[in-house]
């Protein structure tokens, strides 16, 4: 099959094009050279399919980032029929030195200029015949975000495509770079001939939006407001809807599952409803709370707000031996750390990727998100209640911060730190959709993979030894919560609790299944009681700032492993999160009963 | 001649690029960027402590640290229509 491999800079929107080219189809794909797992999809161009495969954003073919790397050793190690590129039509002016490395390459390219609309708004002129002329492959103008110009760049791509029977691998790469001398004049001639942009850019509307939230003194207080009123958002419409989902689930069972059942042996109703419908259910109602979340978080990101965060941060990240990436990486870490971790190769530093992701394991992630609008929910009050969430989001931060501090001597770097800031934009209504449902599809695949076996687990542990009353201190979880007591019960945590944290070490999600199945309720108002009877809310609070800390979930320290190279580094932001629990909660629980609550 | 940094420039002001001294990484983000020798750019803020400068060079906005900036060297001054 011929293979497209799809390069561009970074904002480029490079990879709205590859989700509407591969219609959000993609798959990971392991390469030839390269360690990091690429997306890739087979895509119909006229008569033939072809695969095309999504690199990394890179500024330069000779960088020396991680992602740099990567796009230069899948190039050196993979025949490839096409080269797609992507670049900013309103940036032209900088990004074309891009193509003209890959000229000097000589590998079969089409070049998409994107964001076409933007460029006109911004009074740039682009004379694409001439721009094609020197780089000598062809060059489409497009908008990936509206469609202008998709239907021409699909023929373009197919009718090259047509023409490249045999696949080309660059051999001797790095002896066929340009030097920088090359470039310049190139660029100059080019840019000279076919790119026209004017002397003063105008006041245009992002200028004006930068002036506010960009304000030296009230930036901050502008995005932290902005945030919380993020997570209001999520919680004020999230939890009626999780309320809905949850009656449609209990509908479900007593009308349809439980008459079904009925005839087979108790054990095993059991074991399928109040083991794997009660775990399972209770974790999915919380898909609308998701999917919301995560919508905020596009808009967040794709608007441009995200890097301006860096811009705002960056200060007190310096501080702590980070910088503004960090603090973006931790952001994108409140849904969920595993890409947030990947997301760290952009820095060089090796210092710089490790404080960045010992701390990133300590970002409130939606699955403790699962956990905590719970329990908020069943033991404190409709008015505190969001606020009691918010205090978790803030120790959130203070945990970060304060590992970072501690740990910045250990993870020295001299990292320059240069980032670009895009213009505004507004997300259109389905790359929101898009965005979001696949974070949905990626958390209902996780559920399946590992909540799955969790609650089984839980369950097999409250019902035997066979006979027991379930989940007595008879029980296997019952001897388990008991043999943990001495660590736990100085920090208010009961047997119960204890399993469903135990388990929530693979994933954080089974710890409200878990809690589910172990307290044998489905419905949700009636686990929430049984909890709100045997624990009060400082104990509550003690295990939420528990489940806060303790040990980043089994995906997060695979990935601390691979992405870090070192057994021991996973081996350490394990147990430094552990014991940061242990004493936070400790501190926080023996305060809280001295003071006599 | 007295050498004038990048990170010297007030908001609202524009110089021309004199010299990049930065080592290799660094100087290939900035070329990618848009920095290069004889091109206009033009300071947009300064963040509050010491933080990040906010800069204008071309069509695009960038932001680097006053310590990234130093390797920058600036010319021809002079107080842009903001």
């Amino acid at each position: 099959m011929k293979q497209i491999a799809v390069l561009g800079m970074p904002n480029t929107g490079k990879s709205t094009l590859f989700n509407r080219m591969t219609g959000a189809n993609a798959n990971i794909g392991n390469w030839p050279g390269i360690t990091v797992d690429l997306m890739m999809a087979k895509v119909k161009f006229g008569s033939e399919v072809a695969e095309m495969i999504d690199l990394p954003g890179i500024y330069d073919l000779r960088g020396f980032s991680e992602d740099e790397k990567v796009v230069q050793n899948f190039l050196e190690n993979n025949a490839i029929n096409l080269i797609l590129m992507v670049l900013n039509a309103t940036q032209l002016d900088r990004q074309i030195s891009l193509a003209l490395q890959v000229k000097f390459l000589g590998l079969p390219t089409v070049l998409l200029l994107n964001m076409a609309d933007e460029a006109s708004q911004f009074g740039v002129k682009l004379e694409v015949d001439k721009i094609a002329q020197h780089l000598g492959f062809p060059v489409i103008p497009i908008s990936a975000k509206y469609g202008d110009g998709y239907e021409d760049a699909l023929g373009k791509i197919s009718e090259v495509l047509s023409h490249q029977e045999n696949p080309v691998l660059v051999e001797s790469f790095a002896s066929r770079f340009a030097n920088d001398q090359q470039i310049t004049e190139e660029m100059a001639r080019l840019l000279q001939d076919a790119v026209h942009i004017p002397e003063e850019m105008e006041e245009n509307l992002t200028t004006k939006i930068d002036r506010v939230l960009l304000h030296p003194f009230w930036g901050l207080p502008i995005f932290f407001a902005s945030m919380f009123l993020m997570f209001q958002i999520v919680y004020a419409i999230g939890t009626p809807l999780q309320e809905v989902m949850n009656n449609g689930f209990e509908l479900l069972k007593s009308r349809i599952f439980e008459p079904i059942l009925t005839g087979i042996p108790a054990f095993a109703q059991g074991f399928l409803l109040d083991g794997i419908y009660t775990g399972i259910t209770t974790v999915l109602a919380f898909i609308p709370v998701i999917l919301l979340f995560f919508v905020c978080m596009a808009i967040i990101e794709d608007s441009g707000y995200l890097s301006r965060s860096a811009f705002l941060m960056d200060a007190l990240m310096a501080k702590l031996g980070l910088d503004g990436r960090s603090f973006v990486m931790s952001l994108m870490g409140f849904g969920c750390n595993v890409p947030a971790i990947m997301g760290t190769r952009v820095m060089r530093s090796p210092g710089l990727r490790m404080l960045s992701m010992l701390v990133i394991p300590f970002s409130l992630c939606s699955a403790r998100l699962n956990v905590f609008i719970f329990m908020t929910t069943a033991l404190f009050n409709p008015y505190i209640a969001p606020f009691v969430l918010f205090s978790l989001y803030l120790l959130s931060f203070v945990a970060a911060i304060s590992t970072a501090a501690l740990f910045k001597g250990q993870f020295q770097n001299q990292e320059p730190f240069v980032l670009e800031l895009p213009p505004y934009r507004f997300p259109t209504v389905k790359q929101m959709i898009l965005r979001s449902w696949s974070e949905v599809k990626h958390f209902i695949r996780w559920s399946n993979r590992f909540i799955i076996f969790g609650v089984i687990a839980i369950w097999g542990l409250n019902n035997f030894p066979m006979g027991v009353t379930p989940a007595s201190a008879e029980s296997f979880s019952g001897m388990i919560g008991h043999i943990t007591q001495p660590v736990l019960a100085p920090i208010g945590i009961n047997s119960q609790l204890a399993v469903a944290l135990i388990f929530g070490f693979i994933a954080k999600e089974i710890v409200l299944g878990g809690l589910a199945v172990i307290y044998g309720k489905s419905d949700d108002t009636e686990l929430m009681g049984a909890i709100a009877q045997q624990v009060d809310w400082v104990q509550a609070y003690s295990f939420m700032l528990f489940t806060l800390l303790y040990t980043p979930c089994l995906s997060t320290v695979a990935v601390l492993k691979t992405e870090s190279k070192k057994v021991s580094f996973a081996i350490l932001s394990v147990f430094w999160s552990l014991a940061l629990a242990w004493i936070s909660s400790f501190i926080f629980y023996q305060i809280a009963r001295r003071l006599g609550f | 001649m007295l050498k004038v940094h990048l990170g010297q420039l007030q908001p609202g002001e524009v110089a021309t690029i004199a010299l990049i001294e930065a080592e290799e990484g660094l100087r290939q983000r900035l070329h990618a960027l848009g920095f290069r020798v004889t091109r206009p750019v033009k300071m947009i803020r300064r963040a509050w402590c010491n933080g990040p400068l906010h800069v204008r060079i071309g069509s695009t906005e960038v932001m680097l640290r006053t310590r990234d900036a130093q390797e920058i060297h600036i010319k021809d001054i002079c107080t842009g229509v903001s």
